[in-house]
């Protein structure tokens, strides 16, 4: 009874360990071969959309700059803005982009700031609960009704404390404040995580040698987390610089070579925006103009992203 | 003893030392107090932006009608029998115009809603002349009265709130009191359907390939996870602009619905826009999928490959299941970006005065945002009104979107 248990025993596990051998090391299974090569082309659709945008982008800003009318030189040092009239000079956008994206930083950069430290050296965990949210509300508001706010409370309070005389109706001040407003939960909530990764080790040595709250934020934490702090700064100004909707609805249309906040004038995305708005014909300098701007869009947020984390990566303190 | 406490600090005095932390607590206090600030200003801020939405969105409306209701009829129209009304509305409209209401029946036997209705947008014609936010409307009342029976002989001033039924019922209309946000509203939603259809799975795929299959030191791994990190940075215009060059141009056959038959359409349907939104919303869903896959506890893969099973048949009948609240928090979150975006939509091309609800994802369309651009840029003061009771439509979906993802976070918190 005993033997012949122990030989079935035997007999199933040779049989097994065949099986094993012949059906399931060597088998090949098409299925999930079939799978794994589709779950692959999911994660490649996002490298083809980063190729899309570089090669339609590309495409349409080379036919732009392959009409003789129109050279990079002038694109870029050029000060007027008239594609009627072949003027093709790209510093009007860019100087009201830069301006309403400088508006909104300082506005959302010391807040923001202030908001972090605030929320990860002093509140209480109540007061945490009730605060990120509100926060992050205020990120998901669409930037459409910020573009609202803009036009119907910042501006008309604008023009009340400055006069309607300076302040235009559609300003980029106005635009580049609101801005600030929608930028500074992001700033606030990036900071905060670089602050709160700070070991509590750092804090309990400063509060030790005598140093009071105040100190050990601004000296102690403040300095171990700066290099998210610059991250979360540089990502910002990638967000006001890339923003469309509010500058679209506040700062005006037409482009305007100026340095004057109170005066309307277009930013590279606003001049898309109002461009592609009306029915677009295809092969018009309008129309490849958009895909050049975009283009240079595309390459300065960029550029700001990469700068963004190779900062966070090289400047950052290592806590064991 | 007094004597070792001076030696303690050195050269300084018991009571410079005393000074000296005095000094330095206030300061702690005053910087406490700026920080406080600091932080309440982003609820300020939060707060004045509905306070400016609302107030906005109610208010007194001077209205002045075409034809007196006085003249028509001795009692108020809504108390009027079917029979009333259908009298009314033979003696007053044209014999063409009253023909074609009664293709479908007699004016008696329509619903009475219909008729008061009929009565009020096709004899009555009232027209706003006048509309005043809701701050001057609680606090000067008489004031706008009175200006009211000054300037508009014959007008009437009602409150009014200008998101009602019939708002949400309306289609877009040139006239601001008569335009409504239905078409607008099923213009978001087919939009968020097709979006969803196509990033959802390609999203949770990346996600799995990046979690699951990829070995995380090989180069094109790296390149994959890198570059989705970029693209979740890249202005929501630039989509739109890649939207326009490839689903909108090169992609037109499809997009317009030309190879499925369907004729008379350029590539500015809601395909063309769902399409380009899924590229916008991928990036987000992929990383917070891969946060979801990521929080899965090995212990459960390690047991599933324990009794046999394959990668595939852990990653289906075990991961998947545990990460899902998770990636429906994300992809709720997806959404709620997606719903808001206006800028990639006016560059694919949403059109703004459309009055038929779409049909097929290749109708062409508007959406919630887009109209609230629309009538956010119109001069008359008006539209503001209507811009402000949309804006409310799409707040009110984006909190509860957001309060079901938060709901979602916390079943699953609970769970692990």
């Amino acid at each position: 009874m005993e033997n012949t248990s122990r030989i079935t025993t035997r007999r199933m596990q040779s049989v097994w360990k065949k099986n094993v051998s012949d059906n399931l090391q060597k088998k090949t299974r098409p299925t999930e071969a079939i799978i794994q090569a589709f779950l692959f082309f999911c994660g490649v659709v996002s490298v083809l959309t980063t190729i899309g945008i570089v090669f339609e982008l590309g495409k349409e800003a080379w036919l732009f700059f392959g009409n003789p009318d129109i050279s990079v030189i002038e694109f870029l040092t050029g000060t007027e803005w008239q594609p009627k009239i072949g003027n093709f000079g790209v510093l009007p956008l860019l100087s009201s982009t830069l301006i309403t994206s400088l508006i909104a930083m300082v506005v959302a950069l010391p807040i923001g700031i202030a908001t972090a430290i605030f929320l990860s050296e002093y509140a209480t965990p109540k007061t945490r609960t009730i605060l990120k949210p509100i926060l992050e509300i205020l990120a998901g508001v669409p930037t459409v009704v910020y573009g609202y706010f803009a036009l119907t409370f910042m501006t008309p309070l604008l023009r009340s404390l400055f006069g309607n005389n300076t302040v235009d109706v559609y300003n980029m001040a106005s635009a580049g404040l609101v801005m600030g407003i929608m930028i500074l939960p992001l700033i606030s909530s990036m900071s905060e995580d670089a602050l709160s990764a700070v070991p509590r080790s750092l804090r309990e040595a400063a509060y030790a040698l005598g140093a009071t709250k105040l100190e050990t934020a601004v000296q102690i934490v403040f300095p171990a987390a700066l290099s998210g702090i610059i991250a979360a700064f540089i990502i910002g100004i990638s967000r006001a610089v890339g923003e469309t909707m509010i500058v679209a609805v506040a700062a005006g249309s037409g482009p305007n070579f100026t340095f004057n906040p109170f005066e309307a004038a277009e930013t590279m995305t606003g001049y898309i925006a109002r461009i592609s708005g009306g029915d677009l014909s295809y092969n018009t300098p309008d129309y490849n103009s958009i895909f050049a701007i975009g283009l240079l869009l595309f390459l300065v947020t960029l550029g700001l992203n990469f700068l963004s984390r190779a900062v966070s990566g090289r400047f950052r303190e290592v806590y064991e | 003893m007094s004597q070792s406490d001076t030696h303690l600090f050195g050269e300084y005095s018991n009571d410079a030392v005393k000074h000296l932390v005095h000094q330095r607590h206030s300061r702690a206090k005053l910087a406490r107090a700026i920080f406080r600030t600091a932080t309440l200003l982003a609820v300020i801020f939060l707060a004045t932006l509905l306070v400016t939405v609302l107030n906005k969105s109610m208010g007194y409306v001077v209205i002045q009608n075409k034809v007196d209701p006085a003249t028509i009829s001795d009692q108020p129209i809504t108390q009027l029998t079917n029979a009333e009304l259908a009298e009314i509305l033979r003696t007053n409209l044209r014999k063409n115009r009253v023909r074609t209401l009664e293709r479908a029946g007699f004016l008696e036997d329509q619903p009475h809603s219909t008729l008061v209705q009929l009565v009020q947008a096709e004899i009555i014609q009232p027209e706003v002349v006048e509309s005043y936010n809701l701050m001057p409307s609680l606090l000067h009342r008489n004031q706008i009265t009175a200006g009211a029976a000054v300037e508009h002989p014959g007008a009437h001033v009602e409150f009014r709130y200008w998101l009602n039924g019939q708002f949400l019922s309306n289609t877009m209309a040139s006239q601001p009191e008569l335009a409504g946000v239905r078409s607008a509203l099923f213009g978001s939603l087919y939009l968020i359907v097709i979006t969803v259809a196509v990033a959802f799975p390609i999203g949770v795929g990346a996600a799995i390939y990046l979690e699951e299959y990829a070995s995380h030191n090989s180069r094109i791994n790296r390149l994959i996870q890198t570059n989705i990190d970029n693209l979740a940075g890249v202005p929501s215009i630039v989509y739109g602009i890649l939207g326009l060059a490839l689903f909108v141009r090169t992609l037109q056959p499809l997009t317009s619905g030309a190879v499925f038959g369907i004729e008379g359409q350029n590539g500015r349907t809601i395909l063309s826009a769902g399409l380009t939104m899924a590229l916008l919303v991928l990036p987000i869903l992929i990383i917070n999928a891969q946060e979801a896959i990521r929080s899965v506890p090995d212990s459960l893969r390690q047991a599933s490959y324990g009794v046999g099973a394959t990668r595939w048949q852990t990653i289906w009948y075990h991961v998947l299941p545990n990460a899902l609240p998770g990636i429906l928090t994300g992809t709720i979150l997806a959404v709620s970006r997606a719903i808001g975006e206006t800028a990639p939509l006016i560059v694919v091309g949403a059109s703004t005065f459309i009055t038929s609800d779409p049909t097929s994802p290749f109708s062409s369309f508007t959406a919630l945002p887009i109209q609230i651009y629309n009538w956010t840029t119109r001069p008359q003061p008006a539209f503001q009104h209507i811009a402000a009771a949309a804006i409310l439509v799409l707040l009110v979906a984006l909190l509860s979107l957001n309060a079901a993802a938060i709901l979602l976070r916390n079943r699953f918190a609970k769970q692990v």
